[in-house]
């Protein structure tokens, strides 16, 4: 393959200004959010800045062609690597097709391109009366089509779902470079759910290039409450509390006293600092129905030793609340130069004997973990801090983070609740899959994607997607296989 | 017998005014400041966002990129250093700080043609280190501005030839009497509430001597002395960002004299980039035993006008503006000094006038210092992106707190031939303490 020829004809596709090929500018996507002492650095040959969905196409057909893995991107906020190049090929960033192409509010949906930021979309709608319910912590920055690709959460999704409950349609550019639209403006579409089937693929089965989300009305009231609790173990068992006793916050936070401290060093947004964990609770709906549930959360806090319960007074009070507590992760920047993020799930009833053991894993291999999860899904996130240039250190932060998680499914819970899988997370797939489980995904990605150009080494544990090549190879079907820099100039 | 300190290293950076190797590694790049850049906005491209530049100093600090790269070179200093990033970045990084050093590391590397070494002698070493040369210089501008001159150059074509024109245009015009800052105090008004110094700086002290001369009517009359303390200059803000911190430093050790003076409860200054500059003397001169502690007293001591009237409450009651307005955040007041509720505040305490927020009051306008001369097509596509936002609130007045912006602004509406006036926020408190006075006379005068 012939570098410049490749280079000339990708830049007729999207213009000499779409295309990156300049090595001193492609280590700027050697990295996502994930820390790279753990999902490594990987360079693109190209990156590829298009601006349409047939400029997406028309870069699809030229990978196949010329055997290159494809790695679709968007702002780059991923946790778990997904938006790395870890074979180096193409990576398409889409952060350029960010247009709201349509805001219907009477059937309730926009479209959007796939570079829209999260918070751009709900700030645009929401002046009308809608806003797109899935709020990932990072939405000031990350775009739909992350959330799409990564089935994205967020604090909210307690009461609204996760994106895939707010997905109604996609156009996607699929491995075989054909173009196909999924799903539509009604509530159920005939046939074999693709839409669903795409919503978490992280890339891996094709793009997406249009986005029909589903737009939620805004809640007539909304009230937030602060409560700070002496201990960890006090504040979940209030959550435990508040699921039982039925009542349903849109969202319900736990963060501990790591936590608490670098968000107010970052942003002195008022989290007391002297607190072992703070819950902030988010009741949205009708006016008199979140004053009675406020009601409720408020004496089921103070039974449980909750030291004051604080109702934020104002709208600016909230979102300085909101703004902090979901820049949590960056603060951690004030604490450690190194974390490693875990995405556990636990069932709400395990919460407090599962948050001892993080505990005990932090005195065991003598490291400092934060805890800042969304409480009321038993989505965990703990964060594992260190130091990449401490000896040892990674070693001990991989087997922290599998401990946990092996207790976690053992618990009847899940290795990531809503970051995805990517590269850092792939191995543990096996823990919660069994063999057949896994054969049966890897017959879908082959049929979307039988030449496994599309994010390879993402999402399939290592020693399964490299069987899964070697059949793909022995049956005769070319096999992209990356192109390192070397090779090429 | 002499020692030579040895030449410290970072990878790539070499010499004085390394960038801190533990400020680079503070970024965990979430990526959560990309919306708030300017230059990512407009590209898209991660090069061109905080996280990206980040991650090319950490290249060169560990070796791996040269610093004098093109493309290192390039994205430095297409950064407007408008510290937007720095505000919501969680994990702390002081993003300002190792950009700045990042230029003055290639400012020490690369020999630049003598053309601009001398142009950088004649105006940074020459005319902003002595404020008699400074003003000579501004009045032999004025001079030239009232006569015909200006209008035969831009219809002769020689200063699109010259490569000029998008300078010409930008020039302020002079005022008519510069603040020569002299040692002279001007009396409070009503009920004495202490004493501050003005910061007269620079071109705020010729070119828009009129919003000193209402910063000093608006203090006085809210009970504050105001002195001029002799002997002060320019901030040298220009200076440390453009890559010649030393030069900078300077001014500051000068103005750190002049302000050695304990019976001032304030330095009071009313350009936003200069405030955030001397705020900054801490760090700028943290090096040097002489004067590091007097340069961290200093800079907390400094406040901006809007946030000491703020804080102070105004003892005397506005008059009555019956228009609308909207604000333009200056960066280096929003986000270098984090400075955004008293301005918002103090707008409000005008009887009748109204306040509309634009869409992305906080993004940069493209000013930047002499970014829009260095880098005109991104500094136009932001300005343009700007009076789009401005104009979208149907306000008749433009409020802003910062010659830059407020030049980069003017220039921009009459371009699209628009006459609307951009004022600094105290000389909108000033006309509405002219209008209170106006109808107290009135009011005299029918009692009459």
């Amino acid at each position: 393959m012939d570098r410049a020829t490749l280079r000339e004809r990708l830049e007729a596709v999207v213009g000499a200004g779409g295309v990156v090929a300049d090595p001193s500018e492609l280590v700027v996507y050697e990295y996502d959010a994930s820390d790279e002492a753990i999902a490594g650095r990987h360079r693109p040959d190209f990156v590829v800045l298009p601006e349409t969905t047939e400029q997406v196409a028309a870069v699809v057909r030229l990978a196949r062609e010329y055997g290159l893995p494809v790695t679709p991107r968007g702002a780059g906020t991923g946790l778990a690597g997904g938006a790395i190049a870890a074979r180096g090929g193409i990576m398409v960033v889409l952060t350029r097709m960010n247009r709201i192409l349509e805001i219907n509010e009477r059937d309730r949906y926009a479209i959007v391109e796939p570079g829209v930021i999260n918070l751009e979309l709900s700030t645009a709608t929401l002046p009308r009366g809608y806003f797109f319910a899935p709020d990932p912590s990072s939405q000031r920055a990350c775009t739909i089509g992350g959330n799409v690709a990564n089935n994205s959460g967020g604090p909210h999704c307690l009461k609204y779902g996760v994106t895939s409950n707010h997905i109604m349609g996609l156009e996607v550019v699929l491995p075989s470079g054909e173009v196909v639209w999924t799903g539509g403006p009604v509530p159920e579409s005939p046939g074999v759910d693709l839409t669903g089937v795409l919503v978490g693929s992280e890339g891996t089965l094709g793009i997406v290039t249009k986005v029909m989300v589903r737009l939620t009305r805004n809640p007539e009231a909304v009230s937030v409450l602060l409560a700070p609790f002496p201990t960890i173990e006090t504040a979940s068992n209030a959550v435990s509390a508040i699921v039982a006793a039925g009542v349903l916050p849109a969202a319900l936070e736990m963060m501990d006293r790591l936590s608490i401290q670098a968000v107010e060093a970052a942003f002195h947004a008022g989290y007391p600092t002297d607190a072992g964990a703070v819950l902030l609770v988010e009741i949205d709906g009708l006016a008199e129905a979140v004053a009675e549930s406020a009601d409720a959360i408020t004496d089921i806090c103070r039974q449980h030793d909750a030291t004051e319960v604080r109702v934020a007074a104002s709208a600016e009070e909230r979102e300085a609340l909101w703004f902090a507590r979901k820049a949590a992760f960056g603060a951690m920047g004030r604490l450690t130069p190194n974390y490693y993020l875990q995405d556990a799930t636990v069932p709400r009833t395990q919460l407090p004997p599962t948050l001892q053991f993080v505990e005990e894993l932090s005195r065991e291999y003598r490291l400092r973990i934060a805890n800042v999860f969304h409480a009321g899904d038993g989505n965990l996130h703990p964060l594992i801090l260190f130091d990449r240039y401490e000896k040892g250190a990674i070693e001990r932060v991989l087997r922290a983070g599998t401990d946990l998680l092996t207790y976690c499914v053992e618990r009847g819970g899940t290795v990531s609740g809503e970051h995805g899988i990517g590269l850092e997370k792939k191995d543990y797939l096996t823990l919660i899959f069994t063999p057949d489980d896994l054969a049966a995904m890897a017959g879908l990605k082959r049929s979307f994607d039988p030449l496994a150009y599309f994010n390879p080494d993402k999402v399939f544990p290592t020693s399964f997607s490299c069987g899964e090549l070697a059949a793909v190879k022995a049956a005769g079907v070319p096999v992209s296989g990356g192109l390192g820099l070397e090779d090429v100039i | 017998m002499a020692t030579t300190a040895p030449i410290e290293t970072l990878g790539g950076f070499r010499g004085h005014d390394l960038p801190s190797r533990d400020v680079i590694r503070s970024c965990v790049h979430c990526g959560l400041c990309l919306p708030s850049c300017p230059t990512y906005v407009m590209t898209r491209r991660e090069r061109s966002s905080p996280r990206g530049r980040i991650w090319l100093m950490k290249e060169v600090s560990e070796g791996k990129l040269d610093l004098l790269d093109p493309l290192f070179e390039e994205e430095m200093y297409l950064c407007l250093n408008c510290r937007a990033c720095e505000a919501v970045c969680p994990s702390g990084v002081k993003y300002g700080e190792i950009v700045e050093a990042s230029r003055a590391q290639i400012e020490q590397a690369r020999q630049p043609a003598p053309k601009v070494r001398l142009l950088r002698k004649l105006v940074f070493h020459f005319l902003f280190t002595d404020m008699r040369r400074f003003r000579a210089a501004s009045a032999a501008l004025r001079l030239y501005q009232r006569s015909p001159l200006p209008r035969l150059l831009e219809r002769s074509g020689l200063l699109t030839r010259l490569g000029l024109a998008e300078a010409h245009k930008l020039m302020p015009t002079v005022s008519a009497r510069f603040v020569v800052p002299s040692g002279e105090t001007m009396p409070a008004q009503g009920t004495w509430r202490g004493r501050v110094g003005l910061f007269t700086g620079c071109i705020m002290s010729t070119a828009y001597a009129d919003i000193h001369q209402a910063t000093i009517r608006v203090l006085t009359r809210n009970g504050y002395e105001v002195t001029l303390i002799n002997g002060q200059g320019c901030c040298g803000a220009l200076h440390v960002h453009a890559g010649d911190p030393n030069a900078g430093r300077a001014l500051a050790r000068k103005n750190i004299d002049a302000f050695d003076n304990p019976h001032l409860d304030a330095i009071i200054v009313n350009a936003a980039g200069c405030g955030a500059a001397l705020k900054e003397y801490g760090h700028l001169l943290k090096d040097d035993p002489a004067y590091a502690e007097r340069a961290a007293a200093f800079a907390s001591r400094v406040q901006d006008v809007t946030e000491f009237l703020a804080a102070q409450g105004l003892s005397a009651e506005p008059g009555p503006l019956p228009i609308t307005v909207t604000y333009q955040e200056p960066c280096h007041l929003a986000h270098a000094q984090r400075i955004t509720r008293q301005p918002r505040h103090l707008l409000k305490a005008i009887p009748e006038l109204r306040l509309v927020e634009m869409p992305e009051s906080s993004l940069c306008c493209g000013s930047a210092g002499i970014y829009n001369l260095m880098r005109p097509e991104m500094a136009s596509a932001l300005l343009a992106r700007k009076l789009d936002n401005a104009l979208s609130t149907g306000a008749g007045v433009i409020v802003s707190a910062n010659p830059g912006c407020m030049l980069q602004l003017t220039a921009g509406l009459r371009a699209r031939g628009d006459s609307r006036p951009v004022l600094h926020l105290v000389e909108v408190l000033d006309r509405a303490y002219a209008a209170a006075e106006a109808h107290a006379r009135s009011v005299g005068a029918d009692a009459q």
